[in-house]
């Protein structure tokens, strides 16, 4: 048994947690897959929380993951898209959230494509604020439910080697695996075109390489990103075609390795571009492991905030 | 704080083999029996249970899970302290089967009544038993009755009950403890 309590009261990126907070989501994490392993897979937890999810992106797997995880735990559950909403009569961030909490909401789950969009709003209101991606900033369950999968594979992370291939420039989910994985002790390293590198990486604490060949080599894991084509306003490569050949983890650039790599990959995937449809189906991917856990992960998380929301 | 011992480990060790005396009584062979220990406690006397039951009485076959009821719990959100989850290890199946939740000690009720909603998320048992080792009677806020009882104890609200076990904390003793 774990005792103790997040020293936050929202989840707004991975920066914002310590080695506590994380060992204490992952060990409830533990708690809640038992769970939703059982014939009933729902605890009445919740059952007197209402929770919002606002998505003003689109959103497949998270926004069902947070809604499943949510129901799972009993609570009431209210979910949003911008496209069908008064956003588009000219209303703002704060005025929405503000309309949504006078219902009487406990918890507001956020996706936005504006960086910052969960710490702004979590100065501005009073409310549990859970940041469900915030533009190219943060998406700190995503990284949870990796590095919940690694662990899983590895039993810890310490010295462990991970590398993150693909559109790091544009990539939330880089930047909270990046900073969750030092924050456990393991040796990260990107690779991908130069021009999908942010300027200064190496400041948080990662090392770069061009060379796809060379990194399959050096790591233990390999996190594979899509192209984010809907951030990107010029042309960071000539081709996709290029970029599948140089880029791309297939079974050619595997099979010289001699050893079997843990992939993992946070969807959505692009089958043939970032990653072959052998690789991504085989038994080295634990794609789908990172889904199931990524409710587990987001059950921890609603369970450990909504805690602190004292009757 | 003063403390009172209720059972040294001499009367609680006749005190365990009695109850797993009726429990053979009623259960016969245990085949279609489950034996779940309520965590935390409850456990260490369900470890007890079993290995009277093996080693003193020759029962085969026991079937036994460890349940962990904090996520049913009606007191969530209600105070500071968090409530922290302990492991479940139910594999074994419950439906159709007799079932018997044992903890040590039976206080308000409010554990048990969990614990009825908590073993449902396995499946339906034929019946559901409650084996206590401590009844704190005249405490309940909930209409609970244990089928087996070690020992019935008169307690009021500022009174604990400390229940120890010689595998966790050095000695088989109960206390009563005022604070």
């Amino acid at each position: 048994m774990i005792k103790g309590n997040l020293s936050v009261n929202h989840l707004l990126g991975i920066k914002y947690l310590n080695y506590s907070d994380i060992n204490l989501i992952f060990k409830t994490t533990d708690y809640f897959k038992e769970v939703i392993n059982r014939p009933i897979k729902k605890v009445p937890s919740l059952r007197d929380l209402t929770i919002a999810n606002l998505f003003f992106e689109n959103s497949t797997r998270t926004k069902i993951s947070f809604e499943l995880a949510q129901k799972r735990l009993s609570a009431d559950v209210i979910n949003f898209s911008a496209d069908q909403s008064s956003i588009n009569k000219g209303e703002n961030l704060v005025d929405t959230v503000k309309n949504i909490l006078a219902m009487k909401v406990d918890m507001i789950v956020l996706r936005h494509p504006a960086p910052g969009a969960a710490i702004y709003l979590s100065k501005k209101i009073n409310s549990c604020i859970v940041n469900a991606g915030d533009g190219t900033h943060e998406h700190p369950t995503q990284a949870l439910l990796d590095a919940y999968s690694l662990i899983e594979k590895f039993g810890e992370l310490t010295n462990k080697k991970i590398l993150i291939l693909g559109d790091i420039l544009h990539s939330r989910v880089a930047l909270s695996n990046i900073l969750l994985l030092n924050k456990l002790g393991a040796q990260v390293k990107l690779c991908g075109p130069k021009t999908l590198i942010p300027k200064d990486i190496e400041t948080l604490g990662v090392s770069y390489e061009i060379n796809l060949n060379k990194g399959l080599k050096w790591c233990d894991a390999i996190n594979v990103l899509r192209i984010q084509s809907e951030r990107m306003n010029q042309r960071y490569f000539p081709s996709l075609r290029e970029y599948s050949n140089l880029y791309g983890l297939n079974e050619l650039k595997l099979k010289e390795l001699n050893k079997k790599l843990v992939i993992l990959h946070p969807g959505p995937i692009n089958r043939g571009v970032e990653i072959s449809s052998s690789i991504a189906d085989s038994s080295q991917s634990v794609i789908l492991d990172q889904v199931q856990n990524g409710v587990a992960i987001r059950m921890a998380i609603t369970y450990l905030l909504a805690s602190k929301l004292l009757i | 704080m003063s403390s009172k011992i209720i059972l040294n480990s001499n009367q609680l060790n006749i005190l365990i083999n009695r109850l797993v005396c009726q429990l053979i009584e009623n259960h016969n062979d245990f085949t279609n029996t489950v034996l779940i220990g309520l965590q935390p406690r409850g456990v260490y006397f369900l470890n007890r249970i079993i290995s009277l039951l093996k080693n003193k009485y020759n029962c085969k076959n026991i079937n036994y899970g460890l349940l962990d009821i904090t996520f049913f719990r009606d007191d969530f959100r209600r105070h500071n302290k968090p409530l922290n989850p302990n492991i479940s290890d139910m594999n074994v199946k419950i439906e159709s089967k007799s079932v018997v939740l044992i903890d040590d000690v039976l206080y308000t009720g409010r554990s048990i009544r969990a614990a009825l909603t908590a073993i449902e998320t396995y499946g339906r048992p034929k019946f559901i038993e409650l084996l206590i080792l401590i009844d704190r009677r005249f405490s309940r806020e909930l209409p609970i009755h244990p089928n087996y009882t070690g020992v019935k104890v008169d307690s009021i609200q500022n009174d604990r009950v400390t229940v120890n076990w010689k595998d966790k904390e050095s000695e088989d003793s109960v206390y009563l403890i005022n604070i």
